[in-house]
């Protein structure tokens, strides 16, 4: 037994015990072993993936175990980056998890929550390893129903079951179009391994269907514009700790699946793959942004971020594809880097903040932001580890954000090396809405750390938070650790990164030649920089500034005192800006209507402001054709006569239908 | 002293210099503001008496204010003298080019402003509130045209490396005038104003609450803090003069290590900054400043230059 198999079995049986123990037992211990189970599963999922990516061994299992045949898996260099992705942000998530869901305890079931998250963890990794379609499909529902069964946790809290119900039928949605794909793609037999789906020879026709059913299917479940209407709403609704799973992880199998089949399966495409791939990342990334300014519902906020993150991740595949289909194999690999190490980045930051805006939620009860304020005093590590996420996900140097954007941005530079220029004008464009999107990002996140911690508390709950228990705070630093980390080291994450795709075909293998010197320096382009030397001059100043200060002898008097107020006398919460207000300079449309007495405008009786988003893509693309679908409902329900002749009439003719065709297609 | 020690010993010269030449920048532009509306002025010296005034007199802290707000202006302080180690000034190439491009740059002083705005937003006041809304929106639009506009230097020079970018139109003229390079200047000229809290987008000499923007960020700063964001400010001004005289009219910026070059280099750093602080005196002279929900749209123009420069850049190369 190699040291890889040996890890194999671990990860699936610590998730395995995992479940049944939180079947069987209740309270703080049931509480420990799924924590424990999942950390060790988690654990086991980081060390396989290191294992494969560092020593090239690619284990193979057709799990014996199962009663069922045809399952298979497989860790080639692509499964293990993500067995990693999974493993860092579940080992984070459960550990949290522990203290997180105390407060549960006799209100919902936590041996279902805890079940379900070693469900989920279980089937994610197994999803990512899976070497036939019927594997990857298989895990692929469990993933979605066991995160189905969390999101509904709290399900007597108002739009925890219609976010729910969203969720779920967008996601199967979507799985219909992956099972077509693999359909397709198998030419009917869902056994078949990955390797007999890449020799197969597809005419353009059905490879192009094939693409078009992926980008759906995996787009939906990666949240990509327009399908991203059920993030918002699920991702808010779960416990915290399940948010950050998937907003961290489940979300980043789209990114998995679409990068396994197109790049993998299909060994890339036409052009116009990858610049539809790029487009709908760039609308994303910049609708992300845009709704997100305008919440102030803490969760959502960052669900809407999720989207944004997600898009940015798919304009650097998007550009691998286009450099793919150019023949240009160098920078192709650069930008699906650029996309992977994106993708682990924001499954860190974007983890981490839902794991502090869970700390929050667990503190005040609530995810309005307009009622918190004054925490950083009363939870300083949560509001630190918060602040840190929020300067990653702004793409602040030196940390992890900034990094992967850099990357992203130095692959679309690369474009110029596209030699239609019709095609190749995308690329600015793409930089332009990154560019502006990351900007938006930052006047986001000011305004989500700052009304949520800074200044005086807005309502008494916010005065009564508490700091979260030890747990909690350690799920937060593993993860706060993990973004510093990606952030500086770039220079060995990216040839890591570049070797995961060494065994694809139609990747530079070239991918292997990303310097191993300390500026990130990119092959193609010729950008350089040095997150490492960058931090260290930046604490060095900041050692430095102070000290001058005091051997110049600057004043180090200091005085507490009021807020200035134009004079005013005590200073009340009502004076503070608010998140609404903070984001007001984007607001397209005014809110308030106003009554006026009817004989002259002067005199007004009431004014009344409304605060409501409500995207106009929900509108356009989903509550029209509702509407349609529930008047053809009516329509169809007049069927339904209550008569049992009528009935007896539709069966006879359904068989008599089904017998004709049945004879005819003979 | 072998050849790599002098280029250390640049960089740490060049950001001594601009951080001293900073406030009488800032002097400069006030007092030519001042000659040109007929007023006498203050001395060009004057933000150094403010500066070492600021410095030895005590700081005053809002209660309500946490650890942020005081770490805030030392962060606002190294990100921009950070900044000033990774822009051309006085000679390329240096040796700290490798250790950020312009992609950093243009974050790093995005860092600073976030740590601002947050600290606008800690002691409370609706003041710091309304300021660091404002200042975010304006980043928020300023900061990407900044990276699109040099970004269409970066590509007709075949790097993101400012460096690199001089050098490369010092080699090659003719690309100075080419239609990327004006579309980039005319972006990068309004986004300066913008960044530096200039009319028409801010104005640096109001302290009127409904129209002010940086200014109402820092009302509750003090002392010493008040010294280094101010200090910061000026220091960012330099910058964004430098990067407008350097990165479009590279010539002056000593590309070999001699003393004669050098003192070229210097020469011609003041001569473009004069220049500059001309443009900018005569401009906030001659117009009025924009409200401020039209604001957005003037960086919405100076975004679509940006972009079309880019656009171009990467069709005509």
């Amino acid at each position: 037994m190699t040291l890889a198999d040996f890890l194999l079995t671990i990860l699936l049986g610590a998730y395995a015990i995992g479940v049944v123990a939180a079947l069987g037992a209740r309270g703080a211990l049931g509480r420990g072993l799924v924590a424990g189970c999942g950390l060790a599963g988690a654990l086991a999922g980081v060390g396989l993936g290191a294992v494969c990516l560092g020593t090239g061994i690619v284990p193979t299992v057709t799990a014996p175990f199962l009663p069922l045949t045809g399952f298979a898996l497989r860790v080639d260099g692509l499964s293990a980056f993500f067995l990693i992705v999974i493993g860092v942000v579940g080992a984070a998530v459960t550990v949290y998890g522990f203290g997180y869901s105390a407060a549960y305890e006799g209100r919902y079931s936590l041996r279902l929550l805890g079940a379900m998250l070693n469900v989920l963890l279980l089937s994610l990794s197994v999803q990512v390893m899976a070497d036939n379609a019927l594997t990857f499909l298989m895990a692929w529902e469990a993933m979605s129903l066991s995160a189905y069964s969390m999101v509904l946790t709290e399900h007597d809290r108002p739009g925890t079951v219609r976010a729910a119900h969203w969720y779920i039928a967008l996601t199967h949605a979507g799985f219909a179009a992956l099972l077509a794909m693999f359909l397709l793609l198998s030419a009917g037999d869902l056994t078949t391994s990955f390797a007999g789906m890449r020799s197969a020879s597809l005419s353009s026709g059905t490879r192009d269907a094939a693409f078009a059913l992926a980008l759906l299917g995996f787009g939906t479940k990666a949240g990509i514009a327009p399908l991203h209407v059920w993030l918002p709403m699920a991702h808010p609704v779960a416990p915290s700790h399940v948010s950050a799973l998937m907003s961290g992880v489940v979300i980043k199998m789209g990114v998995y699946g679409l990068l396994r089949v197109t790049i993998d399966l299909l060994v890339g495409g036409p052009p116009w793959w990858g610049g539809l791939v790029l487009g709908v990342g760039t609308v994303s990334a910049l609708l992300g942004v845009l709704y997100a300014l305008m919440e102030h519902d803490l969760k959502r906020l960052l669900a809407y971020h999720s989207v944004e993150n997600v898009g940015i991740i798919f304009i650097g595949i998007g550009a691998g594809l286009m450099f793919q289909s150019f023949g240009l194999p160098t920078l192709a690999a650069l930008g699906i880097v650029a996309g992977m190490y994106h993708t682990i980045n924001h499954a860190c930051f974007k983890g981490l903040l839902f794991l502090g805006a869970g700390s929050v939620v667990h503190a005040m009860g609530t995810r309005n932001m307009e009622e918190m304020g004054g925490l950083i005093k009363r939870m300083p590590r949560t509001a630190c580890f918060f602040l840190l996420g929020a300067c990653a996900i702004s793409a602040l140097p030196p940390l992890n954000g900034f990094a992967s954007e850099w990357l992203v941005f130095q692959t679309l530079l690369g474009g110029s090396a596209i030699p239609q220029p019709e095609v190749a004008v995308v690329m600015p464009i793409a930089v332009a809405m990154l560019a502006l999107s990351s900007g938006l990002a930052a006047a986001c996140f000011v305004k989500a750390f700052g009304i949520t911690f800074l200044a005086i508390p807005r309502s008494p709950r916010a005065e009564q938070a508490h700091e979260a228990p030890w747990s909690m705070q350690a799920g937060m630093a593993t993860l706060a650790v993990a973004c510093v980390a990606l952030g500086l080291a770039p220079f060995a994450v990216v040839p890591l990164l570049g070797s995961s795709l060494a065994g694809l075909p139609g990747v530079a293998p070239t991918a292997m030649e990303f310097s191993l010197a300390l500026p990130l320096q990119v092959p193609g382009t010729s950008g350089q920089m040095s997150p490492l030397l960058l931090a260290l001059g930046l604490v060095l100043l900041l050692v430095l500034v102070p000290l001058a200060l005091r051997l110049l002898g600057a004043d180090r008097r200091l005085r507490v005192g009021d807020t200035w107020g134009c004079g005013r006398i005590g200073q009340t919460p009502r004076m503070e800006y608010t998140a609404t207000a903070f984001a007001e300079l984007y607001r397209p449309t005014r809110d308030l209507s106003i009554d006026f007495h009817p004989d002259s405008k002067y005199f007004v009786q009431s004014i009344e402001y409304r605060s409501e988003i409500h995207p106009w893509i929900e509108r356009v693309l989903y509550d029209r054709p509702l509407q349609g679908l529930h008047r053809a409902a009516i329509w169809v329900r007049r069927l339904q006569g209550g008569s049992l002749h009528l009935y007896l009439f539709y069966l006879t003719l359904a068989f008599l239908v089904l017998l004709t065709a049945a004879r005819w297609w003979r | 002293m072998n050849v790599g020690m002098i280029g250390y010993v640049l960089e740490v010269a060049q950001a001594t210099l601009a951080l001293l030449l900073a406030p009488g920048l800032v002097g400069l532009v006030r007092w030519l503001k001042a000659r040109l509306q007929n007023r006498r002025g203050a001395p060009v010296w004057q933000p150094y008496w403010e500066l070492a005034k600021l410095f030895q007199k005590e700081v005053v802290v809002s209660s309500n204010a946490s650890w942020l707000f005081r770490v805030a202006p030392f962060v606002v302080f190294a990100s921009t003298v950070a900044v000033t180690f990774l822009v051309p000034i006085l000679a390329v190439p240096l040796p700290f080019d490798g250790v950020g491009d312009l992609l950093v740059v243009v974050y790093l002083l995005l860092l600073g402003t976030f740590f601002l705005s947050l600290a606008g937003l800690d002691p409370g006041s609706p003041f710091g509130g309304m300021g660091a809304s404002r200042e975010m929106t304006v980043a928020a639009l300023a900061e990407p045209t900044v990276a699109l506009a040099i970004f269409a230097l970066a590509l007709s020079a075949g790097s993101t490396n400012l460096g690199q970018i001089v050098a490369r139109t010092m080699a090659d003229p003719a690309a100075a005038v080419s239609p990327g390079h004006l579309l980039a200047f005319g972006a990068l000229f309004i986004v300066t104003l913008a960044e530096t809290g200039r009319l028409p987008i801010d104005n640096p000499a109001t302290h009127l609450e409904l129209t002010m923007i940086h200014e109402a960020m820092i009302l509750e700063y003090s002392g010493r803090y008040l010294a280094l964001i101010e200090w910061a400010a000026a220091l960012k001004l330099l910058i964004f003069f430098s990067l407008l005289g350097n990165l479009f009219v590279p010539w002056g910026v000593s590309v070999v290590l001699t003393p004669a070059a050098l003192a070229v280099a210097v020469v011609s750093l003041l001569a473009k900054l004069a220049v500059l602080a001309g443009v900018v005196a005569v401009l906030e002279t001659r117009i009025a400043k924009l409200r401020l929900f039209r604001v957005p749209e003037l960086l919405s123009v100076s975004f679509v230059l940006a972009l079309l420069a880019v656009t171009s850049s990467f069709l005509l190369r």
